[in-house]
């Protein structure tokens, strides 16, 4: 039975564990023909180039051929097709689609009507499932392991769907969770209380400093200046949270700093030289992870 | 006895009571009474010693289903529902909200797909800390009761 990948929680622990193994299989050898004949459909209705070019190689170091559109405004939705008659159109044509979208559900409801597997790349501000288990096959490639790690998470705790998914996506290994954020974007209760339910540690503040020494893990995430009512409080939140190098001096020496990607200012070039900056190998095994991704919906591996 | 409400009493059916005021047509909404063809008594804005102002409905000769309880105790959990026959109230109906919701409310979230779409809402019932939410089975966002609207049917 070949199934959609809409949200983490889709995937139980074995699962995830499974495409992760298949990642590290990807990693040794990226280029074969496993998906020789197959067209994928990458469906952007709204623009993420990141996403995209990283779905795309995935297919075709694999041997499939790609179809789509990257805006919506090149696409029928303009002329005011619904989504279910886009997907139904579509799967005629491809053996699985890959979807972004700016409305969220919209994943959840595409798989629904499709006829084909569905893979979400970004339904709003919900789910962004290949960015988590690229985010996992990060850790667990930098760490050894994913159980009883501490992990740091700093910036928008609050709309940041990365983190939320994360959480979700670690809570399966016995993590320690330290939360970083100004009050205006604290982690939101119901993640709070999925922690308490749980059993998982965490601890939260307002200011980075050096409070992720004892961290394996440091996930920095993007303070948007849109998400502030007061400018004069983003301007200063946003020079309180730019991590530099100097502050990595007593941490961890198995830390690794991650981050989804694009950054702004919150990381300083500075670190980008140490060896626990990790921002752009992770983009790169998200290519790996893809693969085990799209072999998966298609049922070409366990 | 001027405060008394004039209604015949009920043979057999059901009778919902204690619905507050403000819930009242809400209620015969979810019931879909407008196109009912039974003999139906709706009261509103009664005295009520427990909730300030209510509305009851008396619906004669239909016994409500519990999928019809279910979407009721979504809307006014403290109402009542008692099932009569031949005068008697034989059954005391408890309002266990229902686990799923199909196409009953909209989705609080603005940029919920269900909201731009012609898509149904589905929303799944989740009954925590004696708090009821909905999550959308779409957008996954999660609503306390009071802040989701009825569809208009």
């Amino acid at each position: 039975m070949h199934k959609s990948l809409v949200s983490i929680t889709d995937y139980s622990k074995q699962e995830i564990l499974s495409i992760l193994e298949s990642a590290r299989d990807f990693e040794a050898n990226p280029n074969r023909k496993t998906l020789d004949g197959k067209v994928i459909a990458t469906l952007f209705f709204e623009p993420s180039t990141r996403t995209r070019l990283s779905f795309e190689t995935a297919v075709v170091r694999l041997g499939g051929s790609i179809i789509g559109f990257s805006d919506a405004a090149t696409s029928s939705s303009v002329k005011g097709e619904t989504l279910n008659d886009t997907i139904h159109m579509v799967s005629c044509y491809a053996d699985a689609i890959v979807m972004r979208h700016p409305l969220e559900g919209a994943a959840r409801y595409a798989a629904e009507v499709s006829p084909v597997p569905i893979v979400n790349a970004g339904d709003g501000a919900n789910q962004h499932p290949s960015q988590t288990l690229l985010d996992l096959y990060s850790i667990l490639k930098t760490q050894g392991t994913l159980e009883n790690l501490t992990i740091c998470m700093v910036g928008d705790l609050k709309y940041g769907r990365t983190v939320h998914s994360l959480i979700q996506a670690m809570s399966h290994f016995n993590p320690t969770f330290k939360f970083i954020a100004p009050d205006e974007l604290r982690l939101p209760e119901e993640y709070r209380v999925f922690c308490r339910q749980k059993g998982i540690p965490f601890t939260e503040s307002r200011e980075l400093n050096d409070n992720f020494n004892d961290a394996d893990i440091l996930y920095m995430t993007r303070v948007q200046k849109e998400r502030f009512l007061d400018q004069i409080e983003y301007e200063r939140v946003k020079n309180v949270y730019t991590l530099c190098n100097d502050m990595l001096a007593a941490s961890k020496s198995n830390l690794k700093i991650l981050h989804p990607l694009p950054r702004v200012n919150e990381i300083s070039m500075d670190v980008d030289k140490n060896e626990k900056a990790y921002y752009f190998q992770q983009a790169q095994n998200g290519l790996y992870v893809r693969q085990a991704i799209v072999s998966k919906v298609l049922g070409l591996i366990e | 006895m001027e405060k008394e409400l004039k209604v015949a009493a009920l043979r057999n059916g059901t009778v919902i009571d204690h619905i507050p005021a403000v819930k009242l047509f809400q209620v015969v909404s979810i019931l879909q009474l407008k196109n009912s063809h039974y003999p139906i008594t709706i009261g509103n804005n009664l005295e009520s010693k427990h909730i300030g102002t209510k509305g009851i409905i008396k619906i004669a000769d239909r016994i409500l289903s519990d999928d019809e309880t279910g979407k009721i105790a979504l809307i006014a959990p403290n109402a009542t529902i008692n099932i009569i026959k031949e005068y008697k109230v034989v059954e005391k109906r408890p309002l266990v909200p229902a686990d799923e919701v199909h196409d009953l409310v909209y989705c609080a979230n603005p940029v919920c797909i269900t909201n731009h779409q012609p898509v149904p809402t589905n929303f799944y019932v989740l009954k925590e800390d004696g708090q009821v939410k909905l999550k959308c089975r779409y957008c996954e966002r999660e609503f306390l009761r009071e802040e989701i609207k009825l569809k208009k049917k």
